[in-house]
């Protein structure tokens, strides 16, 4: 089902090391393919990525390793984590009603996010679907705005008014949050067009990325994006979210060619373990070195999986059967990965990250309290502003001469 | 060399009405220039002073535009700034958009505008409601612009007026030009404009000429949105149009007058926002009211036009129903005869106003 093989961690300890156990190599071991083992400091460790990479029209390829400090590699725990149980919150309130509409679910998939936000730098361009969650999350926002919108609340990222799939922020250069299966691709590519247009000659550009879906990737408008990337040394990265189902189609239903990274044609591509944030932090370093540096587009598969099923209206299990979801779960969490890799490389030991994790709960659920307490998005003026923008900035209203609105007697004349 | 059907109105003719409306202006230093020539001039202008604006679509740089409006350009200005794309409408589009959310003010030329149902999720979807989803956060600064509507001979598929589905959208704004004065002020408007824009020309416009006046011709003359224009002044009906038919609105009038009938002919010039309080003021001098487009009639801007008259004052004041004149409710057919039959032409705003006017109260 996986075509590529999950990293190998497996570290050699130094005789001095005495807080890792047996066990919990031998458990890496059952899980993972063998590999080269790297020795560490107390603070930096080199963690192996070989079999975490596939590459197609390539010369070079990301690195075998990654070297990786204690403290980066904690808060990517931490950011996964917090992205973790920021979902399962929203699990809970859609079943309580509290969300309404449509909510796309990212848990599983949370190394991907993070390790791309890792490998970027904050002037680069992100734009994702409508399963954005914690891509907002990684881009400027905070837990509590990102739940506070999907309750339709003032304190909500977007004012109550986009919803789960609208989470923008300009600032942070996270351009959504888009509805459309597919349409967000050509938008992306224009993202990178403007960081072609805006580059200074002689430095790398700034890149862009799009993220869609294996269910997405057929789409034509996507290749018209990646001829006109192509055409004109764009530096913008199409990248696939490989989880194998587009929202009830397996791959193999929807897809007479499903090695994604090779989609390109002439355009070359990576195939990158999406499970191991290491591998996806290292695999975009390169990528983004490589589209930078205006060597054109290139196509980026991220094997990943998602544990929820398409929607909270789907179940996700009339098409997938319940123990490929528990293997995954049991076998390639990217979040139980990451844990292995802090206790095996000495960084932390399963009590420190039993803390961290009971702290970021309490954290979460008090996000989630303070989005309960925004009030809801009134209906004046939230209702009337934003049609149009006088001077292009934020929150530069600009009314339209007149909203009509249900019954006319109550329209509005500006 | 421009060949209409020999019952359309002819260049001839809206250069004569140019002139009627231009003879008062002789007397300073106006020019005459065509539709064509005041796009190129708006665009060249708004170019030169923002270099963030670029235009991109197929044909508009190497070869000039393949209806000239961008000749020169590419020349002036480079392959930077003047994109030739691929004949990837969707894709295109698509991206001028994701550049504007980046602050670039894109000019997106559709060859014409029936192309532009490739792109049409694009405007709607990622342009049009992008600040109103991103409640405030994420402007779209971008101007979509090309012919709409009927050419000569160009069939089913090559005809449409989407004047009536843009105009739909809140999030657009949608102009039309009719002068060479109105295609200047408006397409420097919309380039300027932190909106999408939607403009909609008409290639049998392109080489008509018209006066254009000092001011027009001034590089900082901008037309504002939600304002038509009385093109003719009268007392006895007002016939409300847009593009070319504020042509053949005037030729009728023209005729209309010889028998003691004054229309007041309204340009639109904005399709949205639609300048109501014009359009309402004009039917309280008049009582009577025609519009005239070439796009279908159903849910067109004829009926926008009578729902105004329902839900507005005008109502009070109306001495008969609204009369619409339309493009025939068929697909566009190629037979010159056809065609012809299916756009409205001056003994068709002749009936109708004549109905309109034998409908007299009771003193």
């Amino acid at each position: 089902m996986f075509a590529t093989k999950a990293a190998s961690l497996l570290l050699r300890r130094s005789a001095a090391s005495s807080s890792s156990s047996v066990a919990a190599v031998a458990f890496l071991r059952n899980g993972f393919a063998n590999g080269n083992v790297r020795s560490m400091s107390s603070n930096v460790g080199t963690f192996d990525l070989t079999g975490s990479f596939e590459t197609y029209g390539l010369d070079t390829a990301p690195k075998n390793s990654v070297e990786m400090t204690k403290e980066e590699l904690l808060k990517h725990f931490e950011l996964m984590y917090t992205m973790r149980r920021m979902e399962i919150t929203c699990d809970n309130e859609y079943k309580a009603r509290a969300i309404r509409g449509f909510c796309h679910l990212y848990d599983g998939q949370e190394a991907v996010a993070t390790g791309i936000n890792a490998a970027f730098e904050p002037e680069d361009s992100w734009i994702t679907s409508y399963r954005c969650h914690c891509v907002a999350l990684a881009r400027g926002g905070t837990v509590s705005s990102i739940l506070a919108e999907l309750f339709g609340n003032i304190g909500g990222a977007t004012e109550g008014k986009g919803g789960s799939m609208h989470f923008y922020n300009k600032a942070s250069n996270f351009y959504g949050g888009q509805g459309i299966v597919g349409a967000q691709v050509p938008v992306g590519l224009g993202l990178a067009f403007a960081n072609h247009y805006n580059a200074t000659p002689g430095k790398p550009m700034q890149v862009a990325i799009a993220c869609y879906g294996d269910g997405a990737a057929n789409q034509g408008q996507i290749w018209e994006s990646a001829n006109m990337a192509s055409l004109w040394n764009l530096p913008m990265i199409f990248c696939i979210e490989n989880n194998h189902y587009g929202m009830g189609t397996s791959q193999d239903r929807h897809s007479s060619h499903s090695d994604y990274y090779k989609m390109g044609n002439h355009i070359p591509g990576v195939r990158i373990d999406g499970m191991n944030v290491l591998a996806v932090k290292e695999g975009m370093r390169f990528v983004k070195e490589w589209v930078g540096a205006g060597n054109g587009p290139m196509y980026v598969e991220m094997m990943t999986y998602r544990y929820h099923g398409h929607s909270m209206s789907d179940p996700g299990t009339t098409y997938r059967n319940r123990e490929e979801i528990a293997l995954t779960r049991s076998t390639r969490d990217p979040i139980e990965l990451v844990k292995r890799t802090l206790i095996d490389a000495g960084f932390a030991d399963a009590e420190q990250i039993k803390d961290i994790e009971k702290v970021i709960r309490k954290e979460v659920a008090a996000e989630c309290k303070a989005a309960k307490a925004s009030p809801k998005t009134a209906i004046e003026p939230h209702l009337y502003e934003y049609v149009f923008s006088s001077n292009g900035g934020k929150k530069q209203n600009e009314f339209p001469p007149h909203i009509r609105m249900p019954d006319f007697a109550k329209s509005k004349w500006y | 060399m421009f060949s209409a059907g020999f019952r359309t109105i002819s260049r001839q003719r809206h250069a004569a009405n140019a002139l009627v409306q231009g003879q008062a202006k002789r007397a300073m230093a106006t020019v005459d220039m065509t539709v064509r020539d005041a796009i190129n001039a708006a665009i060249d202008e708004e170019m030169e002073r923002d270099e963030k604006v670029f235009i991109l679509g197929e044909e508009v740089a190497q070869y000039q535009g393949a209806y000239k409006v961008t000749k020169g350009l590419w020349q002036k200005y480079g392959s930077k700034r003047v994109i030739d794309t691929p004949i990837t409408e969707m894709g295109f589009t698509g991206m001028a958009i994701g550049a504007s959310y980046k602050d670039l003010r894109p000019i997106v030329e559709f060859m014409t505008w029936n192309f532009s149902m490739q792109a049409i999720d694009q405007i709607v979807n990622s342009a049009a409601k992008q600040y109103y989803m991103s409640a405030g956060d994420i402007s779209c600064p971008i101007v979509f612009r090309g012919p709409n509507g009927n050419a000569a001979g160009t069939s089913a598929q090559h005809s449409q007026c989407f004047a009536a589905w843009y105009s739909s959208v809140p999030g657009l704004k949608v102009v039309s030009p009719y002068s060479a004065e109105d295609a200047k002020g408006l397409m420097k408007a919309a380039i300027r404009d932190n909106n999408p824009v939607v403009v909609l020309e008409h290639e049998l416009m392109y080489g008509v000429s018209f006066p254009m006046s000092d001011e027009a011709q001034s590089s900082e003359f901008v037309i504002p949105f939600g304002k038509a224009k009385i093109e003719r002044e009268g007392t006895d009906v007002t016939i409300v149009s847009f593009s070319k038919m504020v042509g053949l609105a005037l030729e009728a009038a023209e005729v209309l007058s010889a028998s003691g009938i004054s229309c007041e002919v309204v340009n639109l010039r904005s399709i949205r926002p639609l300048d109501r309080d014009t359009i309402i003021n004009s039917v309280k001098k008049t009582g009577r009211i025609v519009s005239i487009e070439t796009g279908w009639p159903q849910c067109g801007i004829g009926s926008e036009i009578a729902a105004i008259m329902m839900e507005s004052d005008a109502f009070n004041w109306l001495d008969a129903p609204m009369e619409r004149i339309t493009g025939a409710d068929v697909p566009m057919a190629y037979a010159i005869d056809l065609e012809n039959a299916s756009l409205p032409q001056v003994p068709d705003v002749l009936a109708a106003v004549n109905r309109l006017v034998q409908r007299k109260l009771v003193a």
